[in-house]
């Protein structure tokens, strides 16, 4: 057997430490968990609270989201319906089957089709979201925001909130 | 021997997360075996096994005339495939051919407009609309089972794709 040369070994390591890394990250980045940086104001005041200041880093949950099940008031990315490049983060209003007061969508009360949900952005005014483009099918779901992992003083766990007056009209009138 | 038994078991799943790893983006990225059944598309694909490759959907080069399978708008689990007839700014004719006036709708920015080529048994963007880009899974490029269909898809029976703008004016 040839004596290897150690510039050889190397390379050998490298190309098959290689062949294990680049999938399995990319698997991981697709199947578990994926880091994304948030820009824009749409989801003030919850993500990137100042203006001017540091994007907020956010930790997508892509295994909770294999089966495309998610809860009002969870935040989620989804692929924009307008320009396949771009993700958006939202908030879910809607579920399927749920009716919607819009604002300043084109009609003012909206049942959510089947297989689509209804997000909004947290910044009323400053967010393009489905009171502009309507409700958005399930399929474009990308991931569940679960954690806030930077800026450090701002680490924590995110919990599924509904803004006020923004539950769905039929789990009011159950209510009453 | 329990620490090679161990040792054995710790290399047996670290081989099997690196090929499940590789085998996901081979599939994710590269290409997917598809069985297709259903009258949507025939008489181009009845109850073929195809092979969808994904390059072109990730780089965006999906064209008009192509086969697709998309995820369905209504339930995700589900897939459709269909042709794509239209792309982000294009005109669809949406009336049948028989009606005298003819309507018109523009497909809206980053969605495709999807129809069967069997038009009398498929439900697709003439019921539902367009839809959005990002539900597209992989373009159809190969029919492999049954054997005697192999080859790659044929062009459209339908005559619905526009080409050009000049087209869709003069008819």
């Amino acid at each position: 057997m040839a004596q290897q040369t150690p510039g050889r070994r190397c390379i050998r390591a490298f190309i098959s430490g290689f062949f294990v890394a680049v999938p399995v990250t990319v698997t991981v980045l697709d199947k578990l968990a994926y880091v994304a940086r948030v820009e824009g104001a749409s989801m003030q005041p919850f993500l990137n609270p100042d203006v001017g200041g540091q994007c907020d880093v956010v930790l997508l949950n892509r295994w909770s989201v294999r089966n495309y099940q998610v809860q009002r008031g969870d935040i989620v990315s989804v692929v924009s319906p307008k320009n396949p490049k771009q993700k958006i983060i939202k908030r879910v209003i809607g579920l399927e089957g749920d009716f919607i007061r819009t604002l300043g969508y084109k009609n003012q009360y909206v049942r959510v089709p089947d297989g689509h949900f209804w997000i909004e952005g947290d910044h009323r005014g400053h967010s393009l979201d489905s009171n502009s483009f309507g409700p958005v099918s399930v399929g474009l779901l990308h991931g569940r925001a679960s954690h806030i992992i930077w800026p450090p003083n701002r680490w924590q766990r995110i919990k599924p909130s509904l803004p006020p007056n923004r539950e769905p009209l039929n789990a009011e009138e159950e209510d009453e | 021997m329990f620490r090679r038994v161990l040792g054995k078991t710790l290399r047996f799943v670290g081989y099997t997360i690196q090929y499940g790893c590789i085998v996901h983006c081979a599939f994710e990225y590269i290409g997917e075996f598809v069985v297709c059944f259903g009258p949507s598309m025939e008489p181009t694909i009845v109850n073929n096994v195809v092979f969808s490759e994904r390059i072109s959907r990730h780089l965006y080069k999906i064209q008009k005339g192509d086969i697709v399978i998309a995820k369905s708008p209504f339930d995700p689990h589900v897939n459709i495939c269909k042709r794509v007839i239209g792309l982000e700014g294009d005109k669809i004719c949406t009336s049948s051919p028989s009606d005298f006036f003819k309507t018109h709708t523009y497909v809206p920015l980053g969605h495709v407009w999807l129809e069967g080529d069997n038009h009398m048994n498929s439900t697709d963007s003439r019921n539902y609309g367009p839809i959005p880009y990002a539900l597209i899974r992989g373009r159809v490029c190969l029919k492999l089972w049954p054997l005697r269909s192999f080859g790659t898809l044929s062009e459209s029976p339908t005559k619905r794709i526009i080409k050009a703008q000049s087209d869709s004016d003069s008819d």
